[in-house]
């Protein structure tokens, strides 16, 4: 499955204060918390992310607190996938858990810039910076989660278990 | 080849004799927690699924403490739905307004966790149990959602760093700066994905109260968990809260670590770390010039009796600073009475600091000391993210109890010899 968009790209250590702050947090409604993302580091950013748009980021994306919050938000926001060097534990399960694709690929992460169109196959991992004409390869998932993925989420996977 | 703590319990919980780092496996649940943050999601998870019931309603532990006494109408909202979730489930463990009090610090406190256990919690400070040598991690609503309607957690066994802290304290040297001081040596990313197993002659003298502190920031490098061996003060401190029998769980000799870390603990002064991250570390002396508008003692780091009797001890007597607010945050209904026992809220709000219930208060920018455009704010809490208390111009320094009570009495950011 291929997905191709505008890039909005972040540095390192995006934790999840900065994706959504707490006091975003006293509500569970997914339209509310997407239009709170990234309400203080970039306040444009809910108003014109368009949907299949891409979010790159740097290391450690996703650090700090386990709030699910953070890569609902984003999801609901439109963006059809996250490429960072790398994700935090938490934020990385999480996102596979809710459906949202991440994919891990420093060499991508370098090349890309924001505004760049940049394509993603979620199957293969094959990145492509259609704007600059590179190729990157990003790292393997592991069986498990693809299963998790392919299940459509981790509630639709342990459905199909019991 | 010999097993770490960390892979001796998940290979307990998972019916197999050895598991190995990258090994993917399903595990029993000891213990499931969730937030009135949290829990509105995955209760949400939860009925998605369709189960009748919860798979043991008295291994699930509910605590509204983010965002109650409730400080608004959606808040008030969600703490509602996580009552009502509990009460059709007959969840034991919900701890409601007047039981209640910081999630991390309760569970231990009401002997919830025992060594040898497996506890899974929507929190990412859930790490905290390792100072009593159990397994604990943080997920999020999804995850816990799961958990409730099948008591089992898929997990990848992580590598362990080893963590050995040798040598003597310096004075008004605690559990809080071992850890700050780890997170610089180590930084934000240092541990993503890996155990950590604090170890050494040091950290045994050590609390569990001050355990807790450092297992509590193992997330703030990345880390899944970050364990202690539990030893004599391990065992004292449950016995006399639970009536289960601890699982006494030691690495073996020839257990593999990813890589060892030696820390020479006399090296090691108080600590302070600056905006905006918790491995950005000085020694205390370096942040003289800091002025500070508020001062935060509680939350699941530093919220427990030890750490309020010792800034008690400090501020005793004396006055805080003009100009600066300091907000004491019991962690627990216990706590609080034991602290009123001891006179030590006397000494606070003697000294003109005020107190408020056992909540996570203003660590999170929650209510109770949210920060303005421009204020400092000296917290023995976790975190100083970009606006974490506040406003995002606003700055958090992350210290020990003693040197927030010093920095109270001085307005600035200082140490316990200097009042």
């Amino acid at each position: 499955m291929t997905i191709e968009g505008k890039v909005w790209k972040f540095g390192d250590n995006i934790d999840t204060d900065v994706i959504i702050p707490a006091r975003f947090l006293n509500v569970s409604d997914k339209k509310i918390l997407a239009s709170s993302a990234f309400a203080d580091l970039r306040p444009d950013f809910s108003k014109d992310v368009r949907k299949g748009d891409i979010l790159v980021g740097g290391s450690n994306f996703g650090c700090g607190s386990s709030r699910e919050h953070a890569p609902l938000a984003i999801k609901e926001a439109g963006i059809s996938v996250i490429i960072a060097k790398s994700f935090a534990r938490i934020f990385y399960r999480n996102s596979f858990n809710i459906g949202l694709p991440i994919l891990e690929s420093k060499e991508a992460v370098e090349s890309i810039e924001e505004n760049d169109q940049v394509s993603a196959d979620l199957v293969t991992g094959e990145i492509v910076n259609k704007t600059k004409g590179e190729k990157f390869q990003a790292k393997p998932v592991p069986d498990f989660m693809r299963g998790v993925i392919q299940a459509g989420g981790l509630v639709e996977y342990i459905k199909k278990q019991e | 080849m010999g097993m770490t703590i960390t892979e001796k319990i998940l290979a307990a919980h998972s019916g197999n004799d050895v598991v190995r780092p990258g090994d993917i496996l399903q595990a029993d649940v000891d213990m499931a927690l969730a937030n009135d943050v949290t829990a509105p999601l995955a209760i949400k998870v939860f009925e998605e699924i369709g189960k009748e019931n919860v798979f043991n309603r008295d291994k699930i532990a509910l605590v509204p403490d983010h965002f109650v006494p409730n400080k608004d109408i959606p808040s008030a909202r969600q703490a509602k739905m996580m009552r009502e979730f509990a009460a059709k489930y007959g969840i034991k463990n919900y701890f409601e307004v007047g039981q209640m009090g910081v999630e991390h610090v309760i569970l231990p406190e009401k002997g919830l966790v025992i060594p040898g256990d497996l506890v899974i919690g929507a929190d990412s400070h859930t790490c905290t149990y390792g100072a009593l040598g159990a397994f604990s991690t943080g997920v999020g609503s999804t995850d816990l959602g799961v958990i409730m309607a099948t008591g089992r957690v898929w997990l990848k066994v992580p590598p362990t760093i080893k963590v050995i802290f040798e040598g003597a304290f310096n004075p008004w040297v605690c559990g809080k700066d071992l850890i700050l001081y780890l997170l610089g040596v180590m930084g934000v990313e240092g541990a993503n994905y890996c155990a950590i197993e604090f170890m050494g002659s040091a950290v045994k003298k050590l609390t569990i109260d001050q355990r807790m502190t450092m297992s509590n920031m193992a997330i703030e490098c990345g880390a899944k968990n970050g364990v202690f061996e539990a030893d004599e003060i391990t065992l004292n401190y449950v016995k006399e809260r639970s009536t289960r029998k601890p699982l006494v769980i030691k690495p073996d000799p020839d257990a593999k670590y990813e890589r060892e870390i030696h820390i020479d603990v006399s090296k090691i002064q108080p600590q302070v770390a600056f905006p905006h991250s918790p491995d950005n570390v000085r020694p205390v002396s370096e942040g003289k010039d800091v002025k500070i508008d508020q001062v935060f003692i509680g939350s699941c780091t530093n919220g427990r009796l030890e750490d309020l009797r010792i800034a008690a001890g400090l501020m005793k007597g004396k006055s805080v600073a003009k100009g600066v607010r300091v907000i004491v945050i019991p962690g627990s209904q216990l706590i609080y009475k034991e602290a009123i026992r001891e006179g030590i809220i006397d000494a606070f709000l003697d000294a003109g600091a005020t107190i408020g219930p056992p909540t996570c208060g203003p660590c999170l920018g929650g209510h109770m000391g949210i920060l303005a455009e421009g204020e400092r704010c000296a917290s023995t809490s976790n975190r100083n993210f970009i606006g974490r208390m506040g406003d995002p111009k606003s700055e958090v320094y992350l210290v020990s109890p003693a040197v927030a009570a010093a920095s109270a009495v001085l307005g600035r950011i200082g140490l316990p010899e200097e009042i």
